[in-house]
């Protein structure tokens, strides 16, 4: 009861002050009558009695103020009137506030749109139940991660005791046929666990169960979870979907479950449709069972903590038993990687994503700072309306308050248009992102973005106003202001000339970053890859369904879609490869030598394997170093024929002619291949890393048949313009076999570095921001100290210096202090710039071409920036100044 | 000469309020009087002080407020105790009672 009284009392008073004014008058009026009733009553003249009466209660207006001071609605009112205040002061002087909201706007908004990218991707939860237990496991070959075998998750499965729950995971592209319209799915191939894995639950039907996931048998049965989206896609959100069967590469499967709607497969974000592995569990050596192509993830028990669960994983690796044997190529003799599946999802792009989240910060520092100096400026001018309202009674708090509530209302006004810019920036942000930035659909602008930016404000708000608000009071000292205003006006100097230093040694700090990032990107691109990358389009085709299950049927479908691309006019050459460098791809072997014996230690399954086509070198442009390149005689039956990389051939074959070595590829028991040639090395990863080892062979002289090859087509000119025609040609061949992936090659070579040039875009745009502020800053400052020292550049005319000497006096002022920045900009650029090692490339983060170049550059625009004061000064006529004030 | 102190002790306005308007309603400077009154002019009730304290209480919920008609045909403001503000006075003097007592009993182990 009584807080509804204080509330409605004091919405009451609100609303209608004048009212609640008038009970108080009323109730005092009362008072005095009785009291001077009471006088009179004892014996007092009408005229005594009041003035008695009057005397006893003393001030009527004190005694209506202190009755009135009650309530929570006067905090309302002082809060209300400092805000209309704030307003008033920025609509007086519009443009002082759309600088300091603009700037801060920059600050607030580069920082908003960061957090949105950054707080999901690395600071959020996965969206699993408990997701901080789930571990990705890879085997660690040479220290490297590679895929693991599916014996060694047999063996993991059976032998650790620190997981809950273990699933093996790889993709595959089922094509959905017998409709209308056949389309090429995401899907993945999964052990039965895997959602229990995970933690989800399908939201319809039933999940799969280890009677689901036997031995692959010809004529199935085979099973099928589905997500919400294909379900809603394809299938009009069909609930009697359930049960029946679908149609995947002509081959019945029946659908068991859908998932939820919210589910996110943050492993592979474009999956739609699951599948049992159906792997063998008596893992035939020659199977696919031990190759290393599989994903592997587990969710370790509550009460084990990871680094136990690491420790069991290698104690594993270390003894094999019996019952489990290892083949050599999955020998586990460098243990395990397991992480959790949040360090290991976002490990690629922590170092661009932490970088760029750095740059932002000392972005908005920048901007507060401009602000803080800029309120400065201001807080000279405001010195004599500070001092009235001191001797009017403004108490210090009260000062204080009002200055903050000025800043405050910046720092919204910057806020708001922050979130404006973050959300229209938003779409180029996120075209920015490299592809492999995980869970890049919940980057949005939503409520914890905003809170995020709201609080940012508030924040700056306050601390942009803290340093004002002390020099204002101070200035604001009654009777102390005049005598003391010398000094007061020097510690002003003093603080607005730290703060320039302090922006110019920061815009320094953010420059040298992005010049480092642009060196490294240039040097990168300046990387041979090995390869021509111009006027190359490159472009996926996958066969699917029963009849691409015999192996001449897939050579034969090849090579009839190569015959019919070579056709399409402005074509010069074309091949297929079975992974193309910069794709992703990663199908790695080990390779034996027979000259070589082993065990070698540098034997890791880490050779690339590339299938192809002759004539896939010269279509390439990947040249010839010795020996002669696969052509058309290297065909099944014939002697096998292998071409290796020239890193390889040296590192692994010191001092021997490679040409005629024999090698193994995969499986000691396999058959041996003879080096008919040596090419030049390619990067298949990345431009950063060039010399990993390759070995070509032809398709056909491959043990198994290849379901998905690139075909590298080369044009004269305008390659992309081709990609129709070719679409037309391989469509006359086979119009089921869709055709995805299409790119062309320096197109991929420029997304294969997109995590560098992401933080290199927005380092620059960063460091242009700055550098304009950290300009602005010097600019004003020099501008204001100019203005109040014409008096004494008069007298310095008048006393014969002349405007050569003035000029160089106030260029002199400016320098110095962007000397100071940039001294001690260097020292933070050479701590901070450590940060950046793992984006750099070929350069140090020391390189002195850089912090020279950014030295140069920051003093060239300090120059510029202080140049229109010193002229300005240097025009000072000594009767004018001797007028002035 | 020294005046003597005629200042209410330091907390207890609310409770001689509450004590004062318990017997009846009153308006403000009939609580004053009655105050005086009943304390032989030992306390004088500072009015800004009083209405203040009024306007607290009442905000607190202890004291209801209603404008009437006085004896003399004039509007005044009256004050009178409610369920709350008893309880509350019973606290208080409870409390009050508690401490005095300790109090005196200080004052007189010193002698």
């Amino acid at each position: 009861m009584s807080l509804w009284r204080q509330l409605s009392r004091g919405v009451r008073a609100l609303i209608n002050r004048p009212a609640a004014d008038r009970d108080i008058a009323d109730e005092i009026d009362q008072y005095l009558d009785d009291a001077a009733a009471a006088f009179e009553a004892s014996g007092l003249s009408p005229e005594d009695a009041r003035r008695a009466a009057r005397q006893q209660l003393g001030s009527v207006t004190a005694t209506r103020e202190q009755v009135r001071a009650y309530g929570w609605e006067n905090v309302v009112e002082t809060t209300i009137a400092d805000i209309r205040h704030a307003v008033r002061r920025v609509r007086r002087y519009p443009s002082q506030a759309v600088v300091a909201a603009f700037t801060l706007a920059l600050g607030i908004g580069a920082s908003t749109a960061i957090f949105s990218a950054v707080n999901p991707v690395l600071f959020q939860p996965l969206p699993y139940p408990d997701s901080g237990r789930l571990m990705l496991v890879w085997d660690a070959q040479g220290g490297a991660r590679l895929d693991v075998t599916f014996g060694t998750y047999r063996e993991l499965l059976a032998r650790s005791h620190s997981f809950e729950s273990m699933s093996v995971m790889r993709p595959v592209q089922p094509t959905l046929t017998r409709v209308a319209e056949p389309e090429r799915l995401d899907g993945q191939y999964v052990s039965a666990d895997f959602f229990r894995v995970l933690g989800v639950r399908p939201a319809l039907g039933r999940d799969f169960e280890a009677a689901d996931d036997q031995r692959f048998q010809p004529n199935g049965p085979f099973v099928a979870i589905i997500s919400d989206t294909l379900w809603r896609r394809r299938f009009n959100a069909d609930p009697e979907l359930l049960g029946r069967q679908i149609s995947l590469n002509d081959v019945p499967v029946t659908v068991i479950g859908i998932m939820p709607a919210g589910f996110e497969h943050v492993l592979s974000p474009t999956a739609e449709i699951w599948s049992p592995l159906m792997y063998d569990t008596a893992l035939p050596l020659n199977g696919r069972e031990w190759g290393h192509h599989l994903r592997l993830v587990g969710r370790v028990r509550p009460d084990i903590d990871p680094e136990s669960a690491r420790q069991e994983l290698d104690a594993i690796a270390r003894t094999t038993l019996a019952e489990y044997p290892r083949p050599q190529w999955a020998a586990l003799q460098d243990g395990f990687i397991a992480n959790s599946l949040q360090s290991e999802l976002t490990r690629s792009v922590k170092p661009a994503l932490l970088a760029v989240a750095g740059a932002v910060i000392l972005l908005l520092t920048i901007a507060c700072v401009n602000v803080t100096n800029l309120l400065l400026a201001q807080g000279a001018a405001r010195r004599s309306e500070l001092l009235v309202r001191t001797a009017l009674g403004a108490s210090r708090s009260r000062i204080t308050r009002q200055l903050l509530a000025e800043t405050l209302l910046l720092a919204s006004l910057g806020g708001i248009l922050g979130i404006v810019l973050a959300h229209t920036t938003m779409d180029a942000l996120l075209a920015l992102t490299p592809p492999e930035l995980p869970r890049a659909s919940v980057i949005t602008i939503d409520n914890s973005v905003l809170a995020f930016a709201a609080g940012l404000s508030l924040l700056i708000g306050l601390l942009v106003g803290l340093l004002p608000a002390r020099h204002g009071f101070n200035a604001g000292v009654p009777g102390g202001a005049p005598q003391h205003s010398m000094r007061i006006a020097s510690g002003h100097q003093f603080t607005r000339r730290s703060l320039v230093v302090a922006q110019v040694a920061l815009a320094l700090v953010l420059l040298v970053a992005a010049g480092l990032m642009l060196r490294s990107v240039q040097r990168l691109f300046a990387m041979p890859p090995g390869f021509n990358p111009n006027e190359l389009l490159t472009l996926q085709v996958q066969t699917a369904g029963q009849r691409f299950r015999d192996a001449g049927t897939t050579h034969r479908f090849f090579a009839q879609a190569l015959e019919a691309v070579r056709q399409v006019p402005g074509v010069t050459a074309v091949a297929f490869t079975s992974q193309l460098p910069l794709t992703g791809d990663a199908d790695q072997w080990g390779v034996h030598f027979e000259s070589v014996p082993r065990p070698a230690a540098d034997e890791a399954c880490d050779c690339y394997r590339y299938a192809v086509s002759p004539g896939y070198f010269e279509a390439m442009g990947v040249p010839l170093r010795a020996g002669r390149a696969l052509d058309a005689h290297d065909v099944d039956g014939a002697p096998l024929a292998a071409v290796i990389n020239e890193s390889m051939a040296k590192r692994r074959l010191p001092g021997v002619d490679p040409v005629g070595q024999r090698l193994h590829i995969g499986p000691n028991s396999g058959p041996w291949f003879t080096v008919v040639g040596v090419v030049g090395d390619v990067t298949q990863t990345s431009l950063a890393v060039n010399r990993s080892d390759a070995v070509y062979i032809t398709a056909e002289q491959w043990r198994f048949a290849d379901n998905a090859r690139w075909l590298v087509v080369r044009a004269h000119r305008d390659a992309a313009a081709l990609t129709p025609a070719i679409r037309r040609a391989l469509a006359s061949v086979d119009k089921d076999q869709p055709v995805i992936r299409v790119a062309t090659m320096d197109e991929r070579v420029k997304i294969s570095a997109a995590d560098r040039r992401f933080a290199l875009l927005l380092f620059e745009a960063f460091g242009i921001t700055a550098l304009i502020l950290a300009a602005i800053g010097t600019y004003s400052l020099l501008s204001g100290s100019v203005t109040e020292r014409t008096r004494e550049m008069g007298v310095r005319a008048a006393l014969g210096a002349s405007r050569f000497d003035i000029l160089t006096l106030v260029l002199r002022q400016g320098m110095t202090l962007t000397g100071i920045g940039i001294a001690i900009g260097i020292v933070g650029a050479g701590l901070a710039s450590r940060a950046l090692v793992t984006l750099l490339f070929g350069i140090t983060p020391l390189d002195a071409i850089t912090y020279f170049s950014v030295a140069l550059l920051l003093t060239v625009v300090s120059i510029v920036a202080c140049a229109m004061p010193a002229w300005r000064a240097s025009r000072v006529r000594p009767s004018v100044a001797l007028r002035f004030e | 000469m020294d005046t003597p102190n005629t200042d209410v002790i330091q907390g207890t306005l609310d409770m001689l309020i509450l004590k004062t308007l318990s017997l009846e309603p009153m308006h403000g400077f009939g609580i004053t009087r009655r105050v005086e009154q009943v304390s032989r002019g030992v306390f004088k009730v500072n009015p800004g002080s009083l209405l203040t304290a009024l306007n607290r209480l009442e905000r607190a919920g202890w004291l209801d407020a209603e404008w009437r008609q006085t004896a003399n045909s004039r509007r005044a403001k009256y004050y009178s105790l409610t369920r709350a503000g008893k309880k509350q006075l019973e606290e208080e003097t409870s409390n009050w009672s508690r401490r005095a007592s300790a109090v005196a009993r200080i004052l007189k182990t010193e002698g």
